[in-house]
C-alpha cells in the first residue's frame, strides 16, 4: 500500500507526472488548471526538473516539442481556450513522431467562455483539432485516483507508440480533493530505447527531426500510410472501458469522465427503483471502445448518452452502436453538469416510454 | 598563402537556393564557426520555416525544423533539458520578426543560452515575395504593389534596436554579407555568439543583412547594391549590445 494523501486533481496529476519521470513542464496560466503550472513551478526544482511559464500556449507547447526530441518525458497543460492555441504544436508533434502529455482541463466555450467545467472540447481532442490527419490518445480519468495512475501510464504509452498523449480532463475533476494513494511508477510496457533523439551527433551520424516531406507519392502519402498503420496498431491495443451492471440492464448510460462518475450514482438510484441499468463508460476516448458499445448494444434495450456538451461524444456512440438499439442524449454546454436526479428523471422518462411501446398503447 | 578548404560541417549537395542569395554565404560563416570550435559533435540546430526550411539538408551536423515562428521557444525546450549541448536557431524576417516575435522578445529576456542567426533579406522568399516586418518604406513587394507604407503597413521593424532594451540579453551585433568585409565582419559576430553561448552568457542574436534578387526582381550585383546603399541605411550595422 502507497502513502494516502488528500490532493486536488489537478495536482495529483502533477504529481504522478513527477513519479513517472516527466522531468520538464511548460506551460501559462489559465483556470481552472492553475494548480498544474504552480505545482510544478515549487516540484520540479525540487527533482532536477524544468520549468518554464512560458510567453504563450504557443511558446509552451514548442517548448515541450524540443523537451521531447532531447528525450525528457515532458508535458504542459492547460484549459480549452489555451488548448485551441496549442493546436499547431500537437499537429507537428504527432507528425514528427514525438511523445509527450497535454492535459486539458476543460471549461466552458466557446470562445473565452466561462470557467466552468465542461467536456465541449471532445471533438477537439478526438478528431484532431490540429490540421492533418493525426491522431492523440486520449484518456478520460473519472476519479482522482484514476487521474493518477492514468497519468503515468500516460507517459508510458506516449513513449512506446511516440505519440502525444492528452488527458482529457475538466474543471470539477481537476479542483476536486479526494484521498489518493500515492503508489510507485513501474513502467507498464517494454519501454523501447530512443534512438531518434537529437543529442549531438557525436560517434554517429546526424539526425534529423522533421515534418515537412516534400515529395507527394512515395514522401508525404508514404509517411501518412505509415502514422495511419500506428494508428490502427492503437486502436487494436489500446481501447479501454469499464462497464458496470451492464449484462442485465434494459437501459445502458454511456458516459466519460466526471459525468460517468454522476451516472454511476444515477444508475444505482434506478436500480433501487427497479429500472436495470448500467454503465458503459470509456477510458479511451480515442481510440473509441467501439468493440465493448457494439457488445452492449447487442443485449441492451436502450443507450442514453450522457456529456456535458450539446452532443459530440453521442456521435462516436451512435457510430460504434451504429443501429443496434437506439441512443438516446441528454447533455448541454456552456457550464451545465447533470446531477444523479436530471438523469434518474430522465431515465424514468425512458423506461416509462418503453413499457408504453410494449404494451402497443402508442 | 591561406588556402581555401570546404568546411566538413556542410555536407557535399547542391542547396536550392537561388543564384545571389546570401543564405549560401551564411550557412558557410555558420558551419566554419561551428567547426573551428570544434563543437559539430554537440550542436543542435533549429530550422525555421521559409526559405531556410531545408537546411537540415545542408547541415552535418543534428537537426530539427520547427513550427514557423516558434524556434525560440523550442531551442528553450532543447537547451533547458540539455544545457551542456550548443542550440542555435536559424530564422528569416518573417519567422523571427512577425510570426515570431513574441517568442524572440522572450526568450531574448530570459536571457535563454542560445546563439540565434538571424537572416533579414526583408522580404518573403519561399513563398514569392511577399511584405515582410522588415520590408524597407516604400520598398515594392508583391503585398505592398504601391511600395511599403502607402497602405497603413507601418515601417520596417527593427531588431536589434527593439531588442537592445531587453536587460536579459547578452549579445546583439548587426551585420551584412554583402561585401567581404561584411562577410569577415558577420564570421567574427557569429564566433562571438557561439563562444558566448560556450560560455554560459546567454542570448546572443547576429542579424544578417542578405540578398534576395529573385525576390527583389533585381540582378545579383544589383541586389548587393541594395544591401549597401538601402538596407544598411535602413539597418545600420554595429553592435547594438554587448554584456561582454
Amino acid at each position: 500500500m502507497g502513502e494516502k494523501i488528500l490532493l486536488k486533481g489537478n495536482e495529483v496529476m502533477c504529481e504522478a507526472a513527477v513519479q513517472a519521470g516527466c522531468r520538464f513542464f511548460a506551460g501559462y496560466p489559465i483556470t481552472p488548471q492553475n494548480e498544474v503550472p504552480e505545482y510544478m513551478s515549487k516540484r520540479m526544482p525540487q527533482v532536477g526538473g524544468i520549468f518554464v511559464q512560458a510567453e504563450s500556449e504557443l511558446a509552451a507547447i514548442n517548448m515541450v516539442f524540443g523537451a521531447s526530441l532531447s528525450g525528457a518525458r515532458c508535458m504542459t497543460s492547460s484549459s480549452s481556450p489555451g488548448i485551441s492555441l496549442k493546436q499547431e504544436g500537437i499537429s507537428y508533434i504527432a507528425a514528427a513522431e514525438l511523445p509527450c502529455l497535454i492535459a486539458n482541463i476543460q471549461r466552458g466555450g466557446p470562445g473565452l467562455g466561462n470557467i466552468r467545467a465542461s467536456q465541449a472540447d471532445y471533438f477537439q481532442a478526438v478528431k484532431g483539432g490540429g490540421h492533418g490527419d493525426y491522431r492523440v490518445i486520449v484518456l478520460a480519468p473519472a476519479s482522482v485516483q484514476e487521474i493518477y495512475t492514468l497519468t503515468m501510464n500516460a507517459f508510458d504509452w506516449a513513449d512506446y507508440y511516440r505519440n502525444p498523449v492528452m488527458i482529457l480532463g475538466d474543471g470539477i475533476s481537476g479542483q476536486m480533493a479526494e484521498p489518493v494513494e500515492i503508489l510507485p511508477y513501474e513502467p507498464i510496457v517494454d519501454l523501447p530505447a530512443k534512438d531518434y533523439i537529437l543529442d549531438g551527433c557525436a560517434g554517429r551520424k546526424p539526425r534529423v527531426v522533421k515534418t515537412l516531406v516534400l515529395r507527394p507519392t512515395d514522401g508525404l502519402v508514404t509517411h501518412n500510410e505509415h502514422l495511419q498503420g500506428k494508428y490502427k496498431r492503437i486502436e487494436a491495443e489500446l481501447s479501454l472501458c469499464e462497464e458496470y451492471e451492464t449484462a442485465d440492464a434494459e437501459i445502458v448510460i454511456a458516459a466519460y469522465g466526471i459525468t460517468a462518475r454522476i451516472a454511476k450514482g444515477a444508475a444505482r438510484l434506478a436500480r433501487k427503483k427497479g429500472i436495470a441499468v448500467g454503465l458503459i463508460r470509456p477510458i479511451t476516448l480515442w481510440p473509441f471502445p467501439s468493440d465493448a458499445f457494439a457488445a452492449v448494444a447487442k443485449t441492451a434495450g436502450q443507450i442514453l448518452t450522457v456529456e456535458m456538451s450539446h452532443g459530440q461524444f453521442v456521435e462516436d456512440v451512435k457510430l460504434a452502436v451504429n443501429g443496434g438499439c437506439p441512443v438516446r442524449f441528454l447533455g448541454k454546454g456552456g457550464g451545465w453538469y447533470p446531477t444523479e436526479d436530471t438523469i434518474l428523471e430522465k431515465i424514468e422518462s425512458m423506461a416509462a416510454a418503453s413499457a408504453t411501446i410494449a404494451k402497443g398503447e402508442l | 598563402m591561406p588556402t581555401l578548404k570546404r568546411t566538413n560541417v556542410l555536407t557535399e549537395v547542391r542547396t536550392h537556393y537561388c543564384p545571389g542569395c546570401g543564405h549560401g554565404i551564411a550557412h558557410r560563416l555558420v558551419a566554419e564557426v561551428i567547426e573551428e570550435l570544434g563543437i559539430r559533435e554537440k550542436t543542435i540546430a533549429v530550422a525555421p520555416v521559409g526559405c531556410a526550411v531545408l537546411m537540415y539538408d545542408y547541415f552535418n551536423c543534428d537537426m530539427t525544423e520547427c513550427p514557423h515562428g516558434r524556434p525560440p521557444a523550442m531551442a528553450t525546450g532543447i537547451k533547458r533539458t540539455q544545457p551542456d549541448k550548443i542550440v542555435f536557431t536559424y530564422q528569416g524576417d518573417g519567422d523571427l520578426a512577425a510570426i515570431g516575435t513574441a517568442e524572440t522578445i522572450h526568450a531574448a529576456n530570459r536571457g535563454e543560452n542560445i546563439t540565434v542567426i538571424f537572416i533579414n533579406n526583408a522580404i518573403y522568399g519561399m513563398t514569392g515575395g511577399q511584405m515582410a516586418p522588415t520590408t524597407l518604406t516604400g520598398m515594392r513587394s508583391t503585398t505592398s504593389q504601391d511600395g511599403r507604407g502607402e497602405h497603413g503597413e507601418g515601417p520596417p521593424l527593427k531588431v536589434c534596436e527593439l531588442l537592445s532594451t531587453l536587460d536579459g540579453v547578452c549579445y546583439l551585433e548587426r551585420t551584412a554579407v554583402s561585401t567581404p568585409k561584411d562577410v569577415n565582419a558577420t564570421k567574427r559576430a557569429i564566433k562571438k555568439a557561439f563562444q558566448n553561448q560556450i560560455d554560459g552568457r546567454g542570448f546572443s542574436l547576429v542579424e544578417v543583412l542578405s540578398m534576395c534578387p529573385t525576390d527583389w526582381k533585381l540582378s545579383t550585383a544589383q541586389s548587393v547594391d541594395f544591401v549597401n546603399n538601402e538596407m544598411k541605411e535602413a539597418f545600420p550595422l554595429g553592435v547594438y549590445k554587448d554584456k561582454g
